[in-house]
């Protein structure tokens, strides 16, 4: 069986982003949910499936559907960290596929920055975690931290490389209206920023910012009736290996290996073929463990891949074209922007860093601490 | 750390620690070595392991030095949280203590030891082998 073509995209919409202090987390997400509605030429009374992530309240599936006035008929709430949103875009195709919902909406919306709901990672002591947390390591920085430490170790990476990343991301970010940072950056600014969790600066780590954000999966017969161009789904994968850094088998390979192989399979496309590529950016080192592990390098050329420039607007691999988490926004759960981008490259609509005549984009999502990986090729046709 | 813990998976483990043993699982089924305490063995599912007592030497996988910790450690800053690989084939985390922070690497040989963390609790750390 096989996801391709099972489902498009017909709508995507931030909500606002960066600080917005007279917002809530249903605020934003309604906010967003409107808007790509809008954009889909549907009603909410369309809307038949819901799809969220979050940690923001009790059972907060049924907090935003009760909030946005949705009874669905298809509701997951699979909440594996910042990659959530491309499991989601998987688990909807499937069920578009098996007949069992039309119009899908996927959500996302956090006001971490403004409003200190950082629960992500806070007070887990106990079960599995019993065994790290007297140890005071700071998550996620701390085991992002440490994987960059063991790919140095191994593989010769530096911290000029992890730089180079986050000045080529910061590039795109600043021909991106919506990005938080859009000043210049440069390399001796990101190495001379203050050492977190060594190897990892402050610029080697993904902003914290507000925002919400919603993509509308549809059927196929509907797709072709609706305004925008459909960005079909050609292929997916997810995997997750661990909860907890101490058990991640090889800090070097993350679960994109196996979602990667999946959904370039099932999309029967090659690397080469794509045009635009988005990777989950939380840390500068999660793109480069992601970039080796979906196999667009060999492991340990990741650091390589990234220097001179090569994924900053004008380079041969265009990537994370809206400035990403590391310079774009990141409100705690990043992976629905990875599909909003990936859309709006696809349609064209991306102004001054659009990609040229982007038909094939890729977008993977990585959550927790590198422990879920879900991986989407979008196509226009 | 919670009140409810040692959890009954954990009691055994926590009671090594007490009196400085460094207790972890074996498979009677698979023989792979196990690595947080579980009732099953998370490589063949088979029930029951046993548990062995690790010898503390052991190798850095991975290590980080801290500069900006959460609030409960604070003025521990800086210090080194490690990966660290154990001869009998589990890995766990712990920190690397009473050494130069920056002189910490992947590769060096540590031994275990056993002090008290700012909570009071005993709790097993690592040192370079031979300083
Ligand atoms: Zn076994």
């Amino acid at each position: 069986m096989s996801l391709k073509y099972a489902c498009a995209i017909a709508g995507v919409a931030e909500s606002r982003l960066g600080v917005v202090p007279d917002s809530t987390v249903m605020t934003l997400q309604a906010e967003a949910m409107v808007k790509a509605l809008a954009e889909a030429g549907l009603e909410k009374k369309d809307v038949d499936a819901v799809f969220s992530s979050g940690n923001w309240g009790r059972l907060p599936q049924l907090q935003v559907a009760e909030y946005l006035g949705i009874n669905p008929v298809y509701s997951d709430n699979t909440s594996v960290g910042g990659a959530s949103f491309e499991f989601h875009l998987g688990h909807a195709a499937a069920a578009i596929q098996a007949g069992l919902c039309k119009v899908a909406i996927i959500l996302y919306g956090s006001t971490q920055r403004s409003r200190r709901e950082r629960r992500i990672f806070e007070a887990h002591s106990d079960l599995g975690y019993q065994y790290e947390t007297p140890y005071g390591l700071p998550i996620p920085v701390g085991a992002y931290a440490l994987a960059a430490s063991r790919h140095m170790a191994q593989y010769g990476t530096t911290s000029q490389q992890l730089a180079e990343l986050a000045v080529s991301t910061r590039a795109w970010a600043s021909l991106n209206p919506s990005a938080y940072r859009r000043e210049k950056l440069t390399v001796d600014e990101v190495l001379d920023s203050q050492m977190i969790a060594s190897p990892l600066h402050r610029l080697d780590c993904c902003l914290v910012t507000d925002g919400g954000g919603c993509v509308v999966v549809v059927s196929p017969e509907l797709a072709k009736s609706l305004p925008k161009p459909p960005v079909w789904l050609l292929g997916q994968g997810e995997s997750h290996s661990h909860a907890q850094i101490s058990e991640m088998p090889d800090l070097t390979i993350t679960p994109a290996a196996e979602s990667g192989k999946r959904a370039f399979a099932m999309a029967g496309i090659k690397h080469s073929d794509l045009d635009v590529v988005e990777i989950y950016d939380s840390f500068t080192i999660t793109v480069i463990l992601t970039l080796e592990s979906l196999g667009f390098c060999a492991p340990g050329e990741g650091g390589e891949f990234v220097s001179s420039n090569r994924t900053a607007p004008g380079g041969e691999f265009p990537l994370n074209t809206n400035g990403g988490g590391l310079s774009y926004c990141h409100p705690g759960q990043y992976g629905i922007f990875l599909l909003i981008e990936s859309v709006r490259q696809l349609r064209g609509e991306c102004g001054d860093r659009q990609v040229n005549n982007a038909t094939l984009a890729l977008a993977s999502g990585t959550g927790g601490v590198l422990s879920s990986n879900s991986t989407c090729i979008l196509g226009l046709e | 750390m919670a009140e409810e813990l040692p959890d009954p998976d954990s009691s055994p483990y926590w009671e090594g620690i007490n009196i400085e043993e460094l207790r972890y699982q074996q498979c009677n089924h698979c023989n792979i070595s196990i690595f947080y305490p579980r009732s099953i063995c998370p490589n063949c599912g088979k029930p029951d392991p046993i548990w062995q007592t690790s010898k503390g030497k052991g190798t850095i996988y991975a290590c980080s030095v801290i500069h900006r910790a959460p609030p409960a450690y604070k003025e521990d800053t800086p210090y080194v949280v490690a990966l660290v690989d154990l001869a009998e084939g589990f890995r766990m985390m712990s920190r690397i203590i009473d050494c130069d922070t920056n002189s910490v690497k992947v590769g060096q040989e540590v031994d275990v030891v056993y002090r008290k963390d700012n909570t009071g609790n005993r709790i097993p750390y690592f040192t370079l082998h031979n300083s």
